[in-house]
C-alpha cells in the first residue's frame, strides 16, 4: 500500500525561500497545495487547502509567523506548523511552539535536513 | 561596538555560505565608517534594529556575486526580483541568527533592498558604524552593523 501523500503549505516572504522549499522537500509522499508570502495570506490559504502541513516563517510584512500560527491552528486544527526561520533564540522558538507550531528550523538549512524536519513531523 | 558583537555577524554570514554548500568565506579587518561615507554595492539589504538595541544592519554586495549565490542554490532563473529577494534573504539571515547571541530583545525588521550605490545611506543618529568586509571567491561585499 502507497503511504498518504500529505498536502504541504509553504509560507514565507521570500520567494526564494519558498521555491527552495517546494524544491528541496524531495519527499516522493508530500504535495505542494499552495504557498504564500504574509500571515493574512496563509490563514485564508489554509482555509481553502486544508494542509497537513505547513511551513511558516516568523519575520514577514502584514501578519507575522508568532501571530499567524494561533489562527492557522484555529484554521486547521489537525495541521502540523514547521516554523522555518533565522530568528534563532531560544525564547522565539518557545513562543512558537507555546502558540501551536511543533517543530523549528533555523535558516540557513539544508535540504537534508528540511527533509528530516517535514519527515518527522509527518511522522509524529 | 564590542568585539563578539562583531562575530556574531561574522559567525552568521559564515553560517550563511556553509549551509548553502559555498566555500568558505574570508573576513577583512572590520573598521569604523564615518557618517559622511557611504559603504554599499549593486545591491544591499537593511534591516531595522529595534528593542533593546536600535540602529541597523545591512549587507552589501555585487550583482555577479548574488547570480552566483543563486545559481548555487538551484534557482535558473536570475532576475532583479530574484536579485533583490536573495540580498534581503541574506540580511536577514545575518540580522536574524544574531539573536541567538542577543536574544529576542535584538528585534528585526523585514528587509528593504535598494538596488543601485547611492550617493549616501543615511545611518540613524548616535550608532556606532562597523564595517566587516567579505570577500566570497572574487567578490567583495560588505556587513554593515549601525547600533547604539
Amino acid at each position: 500500500m502507497s503511504p498518504t501523500v500529505k498536502r504541504l503549505m509553504i509560507v514565507d516572504d521570500s520567494m526564494i525561500v519558498r521555491r527552495r522549499i517546494k524544491r528541496g522537500h524531495g519527499l516522493e509522499n508530500f504535495t505542494v497545495v499552495g504557498t504564500a508570502s504574509d500571515g493574512e495570506q496563509a490563514i485564508a490559504l489554509a482555509r481553502q487547502t486544508n494542509p497537513d502541513l505547513i511551513t511558516i516563517d516568523l519575520t514577514m510584512p502584514n501578519m507575522d509567523g508568532i501571530d499567524a500560527i494561533p489562527l492557522l491552528v484555529d484554521a486547521c486544527p489537525d495541521a502540523r506548523i514547521l516554523v522555518v526561520s533565522a530568528l534563532s533564540d531560544k525564547a522565539t522558538a518557545i513562543d512558537a511552539l507555546s502558540r501551536g507550531a511543533q517543530g523549528f528550523l533555523c535558516k540557513p538549512f539544508t535540504d537534508e535536513e528540511l527533509q528530516q524536519a517535514l519527515q518527522e513531523l509527518a511522522e509524529d | 561596538m564590542e568585539k563578539e558583537s562583531i562575530e556574531v555577524f561574522i559567525s552568521s554570514l559564515s553560517n550563511f555560505y556553509r549551509q548553502i554548500g559555498a566555500a568558505e568565506v574570508s573576513v577583512g579587518v572590520p573598521y569604523l565608517l564615518d557618517s559622511s561615507q557611504t559603504v554599499a554595492s549593486d545591491f544591499t539589504g537593511i534591516i531595522g534594529i529595534s528593542g533593546k538595541r536600535r540602529g541597523c544592519v545591512y549587507f552589501s554586495c555585487p550583482k555577479a556575486m548574488l547570480s552566483y549565490l543563486l545559481m548555487s542554490i538551484g534557482e535558473t532563473e536570475v532576475t532583479t526580483e530574484h536579485l533583490c529577494d536573495m540580498v534581503g534573504e541574506i540580511a536577514n539571515t545575518i540580522a536574524g541568527n544574531a539573536r541567538q547571541e542577543f536574544g529576542a530583545e535584538f528585534m528585526i525588521s523585514v528587509p528593504v533592498v535598494v538596488q543601485g550605490i547611492p550617493e549616501n545611506i543615511h545611518l540613524p543618529e548616535n550608532t556606532r558604524c562597523v564595517v566587516i568586509p567579505t570577500k566570497w571567491k572574487s567578490y567583495q561585499s560588505a556587513i554593515v552593523v549601525a547600533l547604539e
